[in-house]
């Protein structure tokens, strides 16, 4: 950082100014940064939904296009959903209290067997952001916890997620079972994970593959319209 | 022969004068143990080539690799045998080598070859949350997980990659107290109980006896 980014008074700078300065402090991934300018914005009036919108998520989705093309890694994509989840965190009771638009709900998890949670854990985030109420599951599930959750939640979605190729099998025990019980059309079925892919997500009968975080946003907003469209014809 | 560990990760190795009439295309994380092998079995007929290790932080590129490799030295062998398990790659590699019509490795990865992929996969439902090293990562552990992860510039991360294991299990392919010491270590490091397995050359002695 700069001699002239440490100095920088963030309480004096313009609405616009300040968003773009949250996007850049989002993609160095500084928390106490984010958590201050959300907190700046909110007393300069702005809807916690905006803010969200306009700048936390404006910003991840431009960490997640820089990581797709290889410019950011891991590490600094961890870093910056940190910063997120430092800004989200005065947000989310703020949006509940404002009824922020709900775009539907999504229970997510990582599949029995498998502990790793990281990308799960970035794009129950991303989702968050855009509008989705989410069901975090957490690691090691079985089918009876994610159909248990799906109906006790009258959920539309459903993401599992798994970085095994020993784990990654189960999300077909999950569709089959749900596919047994005549319950797989009522739900959109998203799978993600590094050993997947396109043609795994096909085999399985999942809606779709999600490569990223913000491919599982956008299939997510997508195949949700698609469903209210169908229910409304 | 003399070569590193960073060799063998970044670039990868050539061993060999061409002369065998099988060509083993290996990971480079594998170059210790197959040649250790091929010089306590005098296979004679066996030559070794590797493609760079740290081709296991990008997994999705190791099938396209192996393609390459296989044009590169198929007229100049009987067989090629690809030493690689599915390694990441959600079964495009065996499907790959299938198209190639060039045998590879049974299992998901070297920790469940070189424990043999039948105990390995005995150990699933009571181990999911294990972290594995062989003797190769325990060498390179910082070049393979603590500086790609970042933990060198972000300790702060250690928890989101690591909060969820139990325990570092070192599978050990020899019996080398160095390399237990530095087990040992990164096991401290990642603030994980230890425990040390000897597995031997596993499944990778068997496979390539198999060949033979």
């Amino acid at each position: 950082m700069s001699d002239e980014e440490e100095d920088l008074i963030l309480s004096e700078l313009s609405d616009d100014d300040l968003v773009l300065q949250m996007m850049d402090d989002l993609y160095d991934g500084m928390k106490e940064e984010i958590i201050e300018s959300v907190n700046i914005l909110l007393e300069r009036g702005w809807t916690p939904y905006d803010i969200l919108t306009k700048s936390l998520v404006e910003g991840m989705a431009i960490v997640g296009i820089d990581f797709r093309d290889g410019i950011l890694f891991v590490p600094e994509v961890l870093l910056a959903a940190g910063a997120m989840k430092g800004g989200m965190a005065i947000l989310k009771p703020l949006l509940i209290e404002t009824g922020a638009p709900r775009l539907g709900k999504m229970v997510i998890g990582t599949v029995k067997g498998d502990i790793h949670d990281i990308g799960k854990n970035l794009v129950a985030m991303m989702m968050e952001g855009a509008g989705f109420e989410i069901l975090d599951l957490g690691i090691n599930n079985s089918l009876e916890d994610y159909i248990g959750a799906l109906e006790a939640e009258n959920a539309d979605i459903l993401g599992m997620s798994a970085l095994l190729t020993t784990t990654m099998p189960y999300m077909k025990v999950v569709i089959d079972t749900l596919k047994e019980q005549g319950k797989r059309d009522d739900y959109i079925v998203l799978v993600g994970g590094a050993p997947l892919n396109e043609e795994f997500g096909k085999a399985i009968g999942a809606d779709a593959y999600c490569r990223d975080a913000a491919v599982a946003v956008e299939t997510a907003k997508e195949l949700i319209a698609r469903k209210h469209n169908a229910r409304e014809a | 022969m003399s070569f590193s560990d960073d060799q063998l990760t970044i670039e990868g190795l050539s061993a060999g004068e061409g002369s065998g009439r099988v060509l083993l295309l290996a990971c480079g994380a594998l170059a210790h143990e197959i040649l250790a092998l091929i010089r306590i079995n005098n296979w004679t007929h066996m030559d070794l080539q590797c493609l760079p290790a740290n081709l296991h932080l990008t997994p999705d590129k190791i099938p396209d690799e192996v393609e390459t490799a296989v044009a590169k030295h198929r007229a100049d062998f009987d067989k090629i045998f690809v030493v690689y398990a599915d390694c990441g790659t959600g079964g495009l590699l065996e499907k790959r080598c299938d198209d190639l019509e060039v045998q590879m490795m049974a299992g998901p990865h070297c920790y469940s070859f070189f424990e043999g992929n039948e105990v390995f996969a005995s150990y699933a439902e009571t181990e999911f949350a294990a972290f594995y090293l062989t003797d190769f990562l325990v060498r390179q552990f910082d070049s393979f997980v603590w500086k790609p992860m970042g933990l060198d510039r972000h300790p702060q991360l250690l928890g989101m990659y690591f909060g969820n294991y139990e325990k570092l299990v070192y599978l050990a392919q020899t019996n080398t107290p160095e390399l237990d010491r530095l087990a040992e270590q990164a096991a401290e490091r990642l603030g994980l109980p230890y425990e040390r397995r000897f597995t031997g050359y596993g499944d990778l002695a068997n496979e390539l006896v198999a060949i033979t």
